[in-house]
């Protein structure tokens, strides 16, 4: 047990699995991570290439490089860097290379902001990433671990980015349990990558030309390999709870068994949803939480499953979404429910932007709005912003 | 016959290697079609650099003619040929403008 | 001195098929480049006219280990290649003795504008790679837009000619220049027409340790607006006008220049070729030739004391 912060957490994950190469450039605060692991670097804690590049672009670009190069490869960024790596990240997931990232999520200027919420790393929720969000350090640590070995399973090959929201990461010191390096590695037995640039016995062109005889026909090749993720996230959640006894799945329920009313939320905003519920449930209330932590591949069956028996559920977006009905958690959530006979009514909330406190309170009124919608039968489902000044 | 989305290899990667030359272009239609008279070449090699195609044909140390699946009458191996005169080892026929 | 004869005895890497235009400049470039070291060769292409016309899916005209990312990053990409080399023989998974050749190839768009700070980082870092720049002197795949690297006056298609401007107002970037204020081991400005020159050079790249950099003036029949058998010639128009000086620059300090031309020509000799720059022998538009004059004697004065003196003095 050690008491670190959320990017000290990444930082002993990272030194522990001992990437090939690590790529750096400066965000705040995902750099906190980077120098981290700079200086174990420097001091022979880990000797992993420490690559310093000239742009988030240049970074997502290097570990392209690396990852065609059958190398392992880590970086971290936040925000505005992820945003300019956006058109890489494409390609790094169709070219199929398992790099993971590490994203302190922040928000997106303007205004320009150094502060919590999701709207990074959702802009890039459709660039083919696996997106794996984490509720605090000790979350962020197991995620980076299990997201090698999701990211390099032979039927996956896609690259994964690790989410924990960077108030967290910044400077919250939590206990965190930090497995031994035998236990790590013995984790993290990485298998053969499929092909390398390097293997100038087999020369390949990667990253061809394609003309629209081929180009769908690429698409859904790729899109395999975030459909059969689905599966090993789960095995690989399952097979480090049975080593470490900290179990993981695509989402977690909190009192959600029995429950009648609940908040479907991601990240930091859990734990205090999570003492709401307690509180509510003291007074009687059958109120429950879903905290999603695989956004990408949605688990859209399983979350159907284990909200269709609801009244009424709040969906809690830390992102704005200008001009759509709900943010995207909400978006995925309704579609995910629609086609089900039996279904609760949905209510749309956005929350936190660019740090904004969420408290015990506003999710205990949340909970009394959705609870008066349902038994008003008609409610308002218009979105609503909570700790908003208007 | 084109490949079903099945078929094809991890992230798209081509594990053929210089199969582009079963391509035969249609281009030469377009260009002007070089001739080429063995007597008159010294073998310099000048036509075999500049050819953007690939398409001068050596055997034995020896340029031997053109390879018309791959030449675009372009016309650089003419224009850059440095033998001059009547009796030229590449030229275009018919064309007066060419010399 | 190696002569054609040895060089047509060597393995095609790039083969025929593909689908640049007649008279591209590119394959030749490639023909002399790729021949220019024995060892094998990874390269990393941006997106161009070159990887376009060369990678159509399911064909390929390489026989080597290609990979494409995007427009502006073929120098990060390539350094991360780099690295995981370095990295593998650190870890004894690759022989000490195997030896890879790196190199990026890209064009003038993805080296003087969208890719400048990929390639200056690159060199930064120090990577053992050579960086071959293309220039056509305008973004020719995309329909021949103006770049960074379209000389002054040229009609482009974001540049054209009108009633009241007479193409681009700008100056070229001096990228040969700019990348050599790097202080890398190895910098060379050459032309396809003379190949011996970018031959040499392209094996100096290869062989020095440590980033090198080439910039080749690629002739662009399509974009120059010439005929198609004109293009090899009008690189040599360009270095006898020098317009295209031949020179390098050996550890950011000694430049020699390959080629003086005994007849130095007017640059109109290289104007009046090109249908790009027709509209500037009006007479409206002789200011502008003047000022094109007047700066490339400047900067072939400049080169020739550089020559003397070493490039920092």
């Amino acid at each position: 047990m050690e008491v670190i912060d959320g990017n000290f957490a990444i930082a002993e994950a990272i030194k522990q699995i001992g990437p090939d190469v690590v790529i750096s450039y400066p965000q705040i605060p995902s750099i906190l991570i980077l120098e981290s692991i700079a200086s174990f670097i420097a001091n022979g804690e880990m000797d992993s290439e420490f690559l310093n590049v000239d742009s988030d672009y240049s970074a997502m670009s290097a570990c392209i490089g690396v990852a065609a190069s059958g190398g392992r490869v880590f970086t971290a960024t936040a925000s505005q860097g992820l945003a300019l790596m956006h058109e890489t990240l494409f390609i790094a997931s169709s070219l199929r290379l398992p790099i993971v990232m590490g994203i302190t999520n922040r928000a997106l200027a303007a205004p320009i902001n150094f502060n919590a919420d999701h709207s990074d790393s959702m802009a890039q929720r459709d660039s083919g990433w696996i997106q794996i969000f984490s509720e605090n350090s000790q979350e962020a640590y197991d995620n980076i671990i299990q997201a090698f070995k999701i990211a390099e399973n032979k039927d996956v090959r896609t690259p994964v980015m690790v989410g924990i929201d960077s108030t967290f990461a910044f400077n919250l010191h939590e206990n965190v349990n930090v497995q031994t390096n035998d236990e790590i590695l013995e984790f993290e037995n990485k298998p053969d990558s499929n092909y390398s640039i390097l293997d100038i016995e087999n020369p390949k062109t990667v990253g061809s030309f394609c003309t629209p005889d081929y180009f769908f026909e690429h698409k859904i090749n790729q899109n395999k390999g975030i459909e059969s993720s689905r599966k090993v996230i789960k095995d690989v959640g399952r097979e480090f709870g049975d080593r470490f006894n900290r179990y993981y799945g695509y989402f977690e329920t909190y009192k959600l068994e029995d429950a009648e009313f609940a908040v479907i939320l991601m990240s930091s905003a859990a734990g205090t949803a999570k003492k709401a519920v307690d509180e509510m449930r003291k007074k009687g209330e059958k109120v429950g939480l879903l905290k999603l932590r695989v956004f990408r591949p949605f688990p859209y069956k399983e979350l159907g499953e284990s909200l269709s028996n609801l009244k009424s559920i709040a969906v809690l977006d830390r992102v704005l979404t200008p001009g759509t009905y709900g943010g995207p958690l909400f978006i995925e959530t309704m579609a995910a429910l629609y086609s089900l006979e039996k279904r609760p009514l949905v209510y749309p909330y956005i929350y936190g932007l660019g740090g904004r406190d969420i408290t015990l309170k506003h999710i205990e009124d949340i909970f009394d709005d959705i609870k008066k919608g349902f038994n008003n039968e008609k409610g308002n489902f218009e979105i609503k912003y909570i700790n908003l000044r208007e | 016959m084109l490949k079903k989305w099945q078929d094809l290899e991890i992230g798209g990667i081509n594990f053929n290697t210089r199969n582009s030359f079963k391509n035969v272009l249609k281009s030469l239609e377009t260009g002007k079609k070089p001739e080429f008279n063995h007597e008159f070449c010294k073998n310099c090699f000048l036509c075999w650099v500049f050819c953007p195609d690939n398409a001068i044909i050596i055997e034995n140390n020896m340029i031997k003619g053109i390879n018309y699946d791959f030449c675009k009458g372009c016309g650089i191996c003419v224009t850059e040929c440095p033998v001059t005169g009547v009796h030229q080892p590449l030229y275009i026929k018919n064309d007066k403008s060419e010399s | 001195m190696i002569t054609l004869k040895e060089l047509t005895n060597k393995e095609d890497l790039f083969v025929s098929g593909h689908g640049l235009c007649p008279g591209c400049g590119i394959p030749v470039i490639l023909k002399l480049v790729l021949r220019a070291t024995e060892y094998p060769i990874v390269i990393s292409n941006a997106t161009g006219c070159l990887q376009v016309a060369s990678t159509e899916f399911p064909a390929t005209s390489w026989k080597l280990n290609w990979i494409h990312s995007s427009l502006g990053n073929a120098a990060s990409t390539i350094s991360g290649i780099e690295t995981m080399y370095r990295v593998l023989k650190k870890q004894g998974k690759l022989q000490t003795d195997t030896e890879i050749k790196f190199l990026a190839i890209v064009g003038d768009g993805g080296t003087n504008d969208i890719g400048l700070s990929s390639l200056s980082g690159a060199i930064e870092r120090g990577h053992d790679f050579v960086y071959l720049c293309y220039d056509n002197q305008s973004y020719a795949n995309s329909g021949g837009q103006r770049s960074s690297a379209s000389p002054i006056g040229t009609s482009t298609s974001t540049t054209p000619t009108g009633k009241v401007l007479p193409g681009k107002l700008q100056y070229k970037k001096d990228i040969t220049k700019i990348i050599a204020a790097h202080k890398l081991p190895y910098v060379a400005q050459t032309a396809p027409w003379n190949w011996e020159d970018l031959y040499t050079k392209a094996k100096k790249a290869f062989d020095i340790e440590g980033p090198a950099y080439l910039n080749v003036l690629n002739p662009c029949p399509k974009e120059w607006k010439i005929p198609s058998n004109k293009s090899i010639e009008l690189t040599r128009i360009a270095a006898d006008t020098c317009v295209w000086p031949l020179y390098e620059i050996e550890a950011g300090k000694n430049i020699n220049i390959n080629y003086k031309p005994e007849n130095k020509l007017p640059v109109t000799e290289w104007l009046k070729r090109q249908n790009r720059f027709k509209h500037l022998l009006n007479v409206e538009n002789r200011w502008i030739v003047d000022e094109i004059q007047n700066v490339i004697d400047q900067n072939w004065k400049c080169l020739l004391k550089q020559e003397k003196r070493g490039i920092n003095n």
